[in-house]
């Protein structure tokens, strides 16, 4: 039997259970809140969240790999492609589009057109710098970090 | 390749096994035995239902199973005819590269192999005349993203204690063929 074909973004995004986008936005917004009263640096704040983010890709990392049957990407064009297209349709329902491709095709930029964390949110001046979704660049790090390319 | 069912010349060399499940009266179970590994070698998982033979002490045997997989797939990865890409025999292969290396088989057991590219290894061995357990590995695979990833409670990297993922797993071993 030949191993499975990996599933797009939409085919798992409707298997998957899902969970109400209001109740996920005001979650998050209430734990970016109490963490900006707990530690008021806003610095504190984004290397928090980003603690945060990294817990959990370490472990997201193999749910996606068991639902999506992707194998292993070959260059980091395809990841950020794979990322974008697959994993966050899979847990966050909206595709990202990959931009901003630097010369070497070292770095590039994720925007998320819809982003279902901040629906309802208005960063006021005292908290210029926060980097309100960066839950979101510690789940990648942590993600990618579980298939590290370096033993 | 006999590990389970040699042995060094201490103990006299018994007769195969017969393929269990099917002719001994084993409690409907079909595997013998299951491990899970993680990239680093940590033997998270070692299950068994039925085996006869024991000749290693428990940690020298994983650390026994997971060298022999960690070379079985670089030599076969090496000795694809038909991959172009093919570094020196002693570099360290990345879980997904090269060609995947899946099951043996030999006259008293088969042993079935699956890895994702995270680096968790599933060993599945059971009787000789299973058919191709890739779908049942990948649905063990499941299993452990399911009772063991999710829950907040379990550190990674350190030995499975969850009984509901035992329990599960004991029940979908049941009904393999």
């Amino acid at each position: 039997m030949a191993p499975l074909p990996p599933r797009s973004g939409d085919a798992v995004f409707a298997n998957i259970e899902r969970v109400n986008a209001e109740l996920f936005s005001l979650t998050y917004g209430a734990i970016v809140r109490q963490l900006l009263t707990d530690l008021e640096e806003v610095d504190e704040v984004n290397k928090q969240l980003d603690q945060m983010g990294y817990n959990i890709g370490v472990r997201l990392i193999d749910e996606f790999l068991a639902k999506s049957n992707v194998s292993r990407c070959a260059d980091f064009k395809e990841t950020a492609d794979v990322i974008a297209k697959v994993g966050f349709k899979m847990f966050l329902g909206v595709t990202a589009s990959v931009t901003n491709w630097d010369a070497d095709g070292m770095s590039c930029s994720l925007i998320l057109e819809d982003n279902p964390l901040v629906d309802f949110v208005e960063l006021p001046d005292t908290c210029q710098g926060l980097y309100y979704c960066n839950i979101l660049s510690g789940v990648i790090r942590g993600a990618l970090e579980m298939l590290c390319t370096s033993y | 390749m006999q590990f389970f069912g040699g042995s060094t010349a201490v103990e006299a060399s018994p007769a195969p096994a017969a393929p269990p499940g099917t002719l001994t009266g084993l409690a409907g179970n079909n595997a013998n035995v299951l491990y899970i590994f993680n990239r680093n070698g940590v033997c998270l998982l070692y299950r068994e239902w039925h085996r006869p033979l024991r000749t290693l002490d428990a940690a020298q045997d994983q650390k026994l199973m997971f060298g022999l997989l960690f070379s079985l797939r670089s030599f076969t990865a090496k000795m694809d005819p038909t991959s172009s890409e093919k570094g020196n025999l002693g570099v360290p292969l990345l879980p997904g590269q090269g060609c995947s290396f899946h099951s043996f088989r030999t006259n008293t057991y088969k042993l079935s192999f699956m890895e994702s590219p995270s680096g968790i290894k599933l060993i599945l061995v059971t009787h000789a005349k299973t058919s191709d357990l890739r779908e049942a590995l990948r649905y063990i695979y499941n299993l452990y993203v399911e009772y063991v990833v999710k829950n907040p409670l379990y550190v990674p990297g350190t030995p499975i204690k969850s009984e509901l993922f035992n329990t599960n797993l004991d029940q979908y071993v049941k009904t393999l063929i």
